[in-house]
């Protein structure tokens, strides 16, 4: 699914340049569940950025399904994320002001989907996460479980071949750490979708097929791949 | 999605859609409020320079008096020793002059003809301006004074006769201003803006008669009504018809209307107009018709439209023209800036506030077009309600105006009219007899280039025009646009990655 060779990325930071990835050489299969951990400021966050075309590596290449995303312009990269990828977010960024059931549509309003369909698979998507009976709440009338696994729903809801989440249970308590580590285990099974996870909890990490650990902007380890 | 994410949007940031749109509802209604007072007003000074053009004249010609002319003209009357009647040591005199008025200079008839020749003149008309003034009074007779000339007062017996029998003098001079017009039919002029209160218009018939129309207020302070005689030019005139001004209030253009023809006898004027009185075929073709009139007529002649006229209208109409005009004008474009600012500044602060929900939907596929479109439309939106509530409050600070029916002085000045006494009148009154004549010339003032001729208490009355409507409407678009491309230039310029920053 992802080829990244010798991908680094340096910002600016007060004139100065920063290193947040050096030379990173990394392949994700299709269909795997990765784990990446690291310390702050080792450059998790960028990593995911570059795997979710939201970014482009100073230096180096990162193919998706064989394109060069670094190659890609502006609207190719937003066409990309509008079909291929799917983002969750550690604090869920559901728009406050829309239900739901509209924040999942939000995900479909670039792929020209008619509105009739547009609501159904927003209705199923809710469905799929077990929150049918929460259509029509507001973020701010949703549990932290519940308006993470509205955030699932939206990036599911365009059927994407990549899901990536930001420390996903970085803002719930254990128990709803179980459960949405579950669901997203069983629609990465279920869907056969390649699933990046970045997280700073071992327990999620171990959950995953295979681990690596980032420090200072380079990939320190290989942790073996879970049975 | 885009209608509901808006309508969910502003019904969310509540009190900046408020503020906003009353800020923006201020300024359109302002922007309503002063333009149709700028609108009312210019109808004000159109109807007050009906009461002295007419309804229907585009153009006038007049001809500039000449230095001679202006400086000249005065009244003379001559008196012989026989003049009026004697009793008692007393000469009770009258005479009457009818001339043209003072400052105006007549001309040719026949730019008549070429005015009404020329393309893109519908209807043309002449006029003779005519000002008849009456000299009454006493005066001691030769015989019953003592003393020369400037001795009164050093003869040991002192003057006798006169009305006081002190050798004194005692007289009035009346004026009365007399418009010859076209009696076959002429369409405008400035009889089309009075209208005929009892009796009869004149006719074709009349033509070469004597007999005249007077303006209402005259005829009251004369007493004259229909089938009361007035002398004009020594003259008497049968009175056929009163006339009012069509304004709320105020005089026609002239105390007396006769036929042209007639005038022009009596003043010795014949084939003689002083003005001439054009009406273009269309609005667009007054400034064509004017510059071919100059052309043909010569520079001497001159040729003014009702847009250089409202500069001759005075009083507080004139003030109220000052204040819609740069007052109003520049009151509106703050308030409306003012506006626009702060449209600008809440919607840049919003997007601002609102980077983590952009830089989401960029991460989800949003394009920065549409996510521009989804803040422009927002802004839009709220300058729209601005817009509505703006119109609103204009229309009801229009209908308030209205209501309260402001009334507006307004005296409109022509060139080469009117009359004006100066000093030098008292002395003559006190001076001992000159015997054989009485010369006005240095006692009565000098006769004025420009006077008022017409005043007149205009109703200013607001109009609500289908254009002040658009113009509100487009500022209301322009203001929300304006906002939404500021606040949309800030937010293409988030980077999609920011909607992960807040994990490091």
């Amino acid at each position: 699914m992802y080829e990244l060779e010798r991908v680094s990325k340096t910002y600016r930071q007060g004139g100065r340049p920063v290193a947040a990835l050096v030379d990173v050489d990394l392949t994700i299969g299709d269909g795997e569940f990765l784990a990446v951990q690291g310390q702050t400021g080792g450059g998790k966050s960028t990593l995911l950025q570059l795997l979710g075309a939201l970014d482009k590596p100073t230096s180096g290449t990162i193919r998706l399904g064989g394109a060069d995303l670094g190659r890609m312009g502006a609207s190719e990269l937003t066409r990309v994320r509008a079909t291929q990828i799917g983002f969750v977010f550690q604090s869920f960024n559901l728009i406050p002001t829309l239900t739901a059931q509209e924040n999942v549509e939000t995900a479909l309003a670039p792929t020209h989907v008619d509105k009739r369909e547009r609501r159904d698979r927003a209705k199923e998507a809710l469905e799929s996460v077990a929150l049918g009976d929460r259509v029509s709440h507001l973020p701010s009338e949703l549990s932290g479980g519940q308006q993470q696994r509205v955030a699932i729903a939206r990036a599911l809801v365009k059927q994407p071949q990549v899901l990536l989440a930001d420390e996903p249970t970085g803002a719930l308590d254990e128990d709803t750490r179980g459960e949405i580590v579950g669901l997203l285990e069983s629609v990465w099974k279920d869907r056969g979708l390649t699933l990046v996870v970045v997280t700073h909890d071992s327990w999620v990490a171990h959950r995953a097929e295979r681990r690596i650990h980032l420090k200072q902007g380079r990939v320190m380890e290989k942790a073996a791949a879970k049975v | 999605m885009f209608g509901t994410y808006l309508r969910r949007e502003l019904a969310n940031r509540r009190r900046q859609t408020i503020i906003i749109a009353i800020g923006m509802a201020l300024a359109i209604a302002l922007v309503i409020l002063v333009n149709a007072a700028a609108a009312g007003v210019k109808a004000a000074q159109g109807t007050a320079l009906q009461n002295v053009y007419g309804v229907g004249t585009d153009i006038t010609v007049t001809k500039a008096a000449s230095a001679a002319a202006a400086n000249g003209g005065r009244q003379n009357f001559q008196f012989g020793s026989g003049s009026g009647s004697s009793s008692g040591g007393t000469q009770s005199i009258s005479r009457s002059r009818l001339s043209t008025e003072p400052g105006t200079t007549v001309f040719a008839a026949s730019a008549v003809t070429k005015a009404a020749n020329a393309t893109g003149v519908k209807a043309a008309t002449g006029v003779l301006n005519l000002s008849n003034t009456t000299f009454t009074g006493q005066l001691p007779t030769q015989g019953a004074q003592s003393g020369g000339f400037g001795q009164r007062g050093s003869s040991a017996t002192g003057p006798t006769g006169g009305p006081d029998g002190a050798g004194g003098s005692s007289f009035g001079v009346d004026r009365v201003t007399v418009l010859g017009y076209d009696v076959k039919g002429a369409t405008i002029g400035p009889l089309t803006a009075a209208t005929l209160t009892s009796g009869r218009s004149l006719t074709a018939t009349d033509a070469g008669k004597d007999v005249a129309v007077l303006d209402a207020d005259y005829a009251t302070s004369a007493s004259k009504k229909v089938g009361s005689t007035v002398s004009l030019g020594g003259k008497t005139f049968t009175v056929v018809g009163i006339v009012t001004s069509t304004a709320a209030s105020g005089s026609s253009a002239s105390n007396a209307y006769v036929p042209l023809d007639t005038a022009q006898t009596l003043a010795g004027d014949a084939s003689k107009v002083s003005s001439v009185y054009v009406e273009a075929t269309s609005a667009s073709q007054i400034d064509t018709v004017k510059a071919e009139l100059q052309k043909s007529l010569g520079s001497t002649m001159t040729v003014n439209t009702q847009a250089d006229l409202a500069s001759t209208v005075t009083g507080s109409l004139s003030t109220a023209s000052s204040l819609a005009n740069s007052l109003g004008l520049w009151l509106s474009v703050l308030v409306l800036a003012a506006a626009f600012l702060i449209a600008v500044l809440f919607t840049v602060s919003g997007v601002t506030r609102r980077t983590r929900e952009f830089g989401t939907l960029k991460a989800i596929g949003w394009s920065n077009g549409r996510i521009v479109g989804q803040v422009a439309g927002e802004s839009f939106v709220q300058g729209l309600i601005g817009g509505v509530i703006g119109i609103a409050l204009g229309l009801v600070a229009i209908l308030v105006v209205d209501l309260i029916h402001p009334t507006l002085t307004a005296s409109a000045a022509a060139a080469g009219r009117g009359f004006a006494f100066g000093g030098g009148a008292g002395g003559a009154a006190g001076g001992g007899g000159t015997g054989e004549g009485f010369g006005a010339g240095g006692g009565f003032g000098q006769a004025a280039a420009r006077t008022v001729t017409s005043a007149s208490d205009i109703v200013l009355t607001l109009p609500i025009t289908p254009s002040v409507i658009v113009i509100a409407v487009a500022l209301a678009v322009l203001g929300g646009l304006i906002a939404g491309a500021f606040g949309g230039w800030r937010a293409s310029r988030l980077r999609p990655a920011e909607a992960l920053r807040s994990v490091a």
